[in-house]
């Protein structure tokens, strides 16, 4: 990939959305946890949108990362990588019960499984099927609009 | 006039002349777009769009089963760019191996590219798709000139027809991609082979100089290779292949003018890596510039700071390639390959049949015996050596950018051309210096294409893609299906 800075945030925003927004919506019903459905919704979307939201601050690093890079590109391994990191600081802020709004308990494996499915559906639409409907998204960047 | 002087006049909307890479990627942007066969001819002097870039792949050492320097989604077949090549080679193959590649490259592998041979079949698949044949006219294209009333005359000779007939299409649009103006030789290496009249000691890498290879097979010789760029570097391929596979003892001397010792560039946020007399570089230029940091910085620029930027940037380079250092080391090692930074001053043939190049060094000047000498440095020729491109300069107002090619705008509009309505474009090597680097490459010829349809998109010859255009467009695609 390579993206320009507005083109990562808004790629984040919009893959986060759409993609983190339809995987969420399907499997957080299955994921383990006792509370009822309604909360288990309102947690899981707040993580996703915890996800974008720590995620736009990410994107400033990656974006001066890149700058020691001749190529100024974002290798595909390093968008895979990076989930790592992202997912351990949601992780720890979600345990010093510091993202606002989250009801009851948010078990460890709930959130790994949310976690990895979000990040793997947006990292691979990102890297190819993304470009099928926005035929000049990977010309500009990566801005969406 | 056109007519009084009997000349036949084809009506058509839209021309493309040159029918290489750059017709069929704009083209198959078109017809996707929507565009039907009959508003579109191809005029061109060759069979297939292939068919000049095979050949000169070929005789530069990238014959079909050896890859290219492209990257995995750069398809000139697809212009989604998904399924990529990688993605498609290891469904062929049914092999995780060039995915785990574009997984981890460019750091713990290679660049993932793709073989020559899958680049031409997809081609071919796309040309019968969107029914390339049906557009296409053969002749010699002589001129475009504006027309009076807007729009364009493109004056064509059928390949069959006797002296002074001529043809000539009236359209609205013209698009341009008429290659490489020629090839140019080191002067000192033309003056060699006008004097001697010897085009089989000194070569060009460009030319089939297959001779090369089958002479040192038979008895052990010398090469003298001059350039540092990517045919340099696949022709030392070639010579290490052959002297690996045959067990020979061929010596390689190697010439570069300009010698890179390691990482080079104006500030550590624009370093490029380098050593051992090469520069290197996964692609033509930095990756970014087929769409992202880079493209849109220069998007912005003019004259001379476009013109720094594009020296800052491209110059010769060649990719670091794993299997290329190894095949160096060996050859530094065993003392059968060697490295001189310097230029030329002169050639000439000794009795025995050597080629000797005096050859000025920082050191001074010293003698080079080899019995060929290949000229990888493809240089190229000034655009108006091209009849078409001299006859735009002087008549029809096209002028020239910033590093002396043709002045586009962003749109690939020929700037200065316009004629009523009319609209003539140019994309490809042709257009180098413009507000978009990376116009001899096959994904910057579907930036140029796609930059182009949008335009005329605005103009009416089409619709524009949108999301739901494009997905079903795909789906056609991918069906093998007609646009």
């Amino acid at each position: 990939m390579t993206p320009t800075l507005s083109g990562r945030i808004q790629t984040r925003i919009f893959l986060l959305a759409v993609v983190g927004g339809l995987i969420t919506l399907v499997i957080v019903p299955v994921l383990p946890g006792s509370a009822p459905l309604g909360d288990k919704y309102r947690d899981g979307f707040l993580i996703l949108l915890s996800v974008a939201v720590l995620g736009v601050l990410w994107e400033l690093l990656y974006h001066f990362l890149m700058q020691w890079r001749w190529e100024k590109d974002w290798p595909t391994l390093f968008g895979l990588a990076t989930g790592v990191p992202e997912g351990l600081l949601v992780w720890l802020l979600l345990s010093a019960g510091a993202v606002p709004g989250i009801v009851g308990h948010v078990g460890g494996a709930a959130f790994l499984i949310q976690f990895i499915l979000i990040w793997l559906g947006v990292w691979l639409v990102a890297n190819g099927p993304m470009r099928v409907p926005f035929i000049r998204w990977r010309f500009i960047g990566g801005r969406v609009w | 006039m056109v007519a009084a002087a009997g000349i036949p006049i084809v009506d058509v909307p839209l021309v493309s002349v040159g029918g290489g890479m750059g017709s069929f990627v704009t083209v198959d942007y078109l017809r996707i777009a929507g565009a039907t066969t009959d508003r579109i001819r191809v005029l061109s002097d060759i069979d297939y769009p292939w068919q000049t870039y095979e050949y000169l792949t070929r005789v530069s050492q990238i014959p079909r089963p050896e890859r290219i320097r492209s990257d995995s989604a750069s398809r000139p077949d697809n212009i989604w760019g998904f399924p990529s090549y990688a993605l498609a080679e290891a469904i062929h193959d049914r092999s995780l191996k060039p995915l785990r590649q574009v997984l981890v490259e460019p750091i713990w592998a290679d660049y993932y590219t793709p073989r020559a041979g899958q680049v031409f079949t997809g081609l071919e698949r796309e040309a019968k798709r969107i029914r390339y044949s049906d557009m296409l006219v053969k002749g010699q294209v002589r001129m475009v000139r504006r027309r009076k009333g807007g729009g364009y005359f493109t004056i064509l000779t059928p390949p069959d027809a006797k002296p002074a007939r001529r043809v000539a299409y009236r359209s609205q649009f013209v698009h341009l991609a008429v290659g490489y103006p020629g090839l140019k030789f080191l002067p000192e290496l033309q003056a060699f082979r006008t004097e001697n009249q010897d085009f089989y000691h000194v070569v060009s890498a460009y030319e089939d100089h297959e001779h090369v290879y089958d002479r040192l097979r038979a008895k052990q010789g010398v090469v003298l290779i001059r350039g540092g760029g990517i045919v340099a570097s696949r022709v030392l391929q070639r010579l290490m292949d052959d002297r690996a596979k045959y067990n020979l003892s061929t010596e390689i001397v190697h010439l570069f003018r300009t010698y890179i010792s390691g990482s080079h560039g104006p500030s550590p946020w624009m370093r490029r890596k380098g050593g051992n007399g090469w520069a290197y570089q996964g692609f033509n230029y930095p990756k970014s510039v087929w769409g992202g940091q880079l493209k849109a910085k220069m998007r912005r620029l003019e004259g001379d700071q476009r013109a720094t930027e594009y020296k800052l940037m491209g110059g010769t380079n060649t990719p670091y390639r794993r299997r290329w250092q190894q095949q160096m080391n060996e050859g530094r090692a065993g003392g059968w390959y060697r490295v001189l930074a310097g230029t030329v001053e002169q050639m000439k043939v000794r009795e025995d049949g050597m080629v000797i190049s005096q050859v000025k060094t920082s050191q001074g000047v010293g003698e080079v015996a080899a019995d060929f000498v290949i000229d990888c440095t493809g240089l190229e020729a000034d655009i108006s050596e091209h009849r078409v491109l001299a006859d735009l300069l002087e008549h029809s107002g096209a002028g020239r950018n910033p590093v002396g090619r043709l002045d586009v705008e962003r749109t690939f509009e020929l700037r200065g051309t316009s004629s009523g309505t009319g609209v003539a474009y140019a994309s490809g090597a042709a257009t180098l210096g413009g507000y978009f680097p990376g116009v001899d490459t096959f994904l910057g010829l579907q930036i140029a294409a796609q930059e182009i349809t949008d335009d005329l998109a605005r103009r009416g010859f089409c619709p524009k893609i949108g999301p739901g255009r494009s997905v079903s467009q795909w789906l056609r695609w991918a069906r093998n299906q007609q646009p």
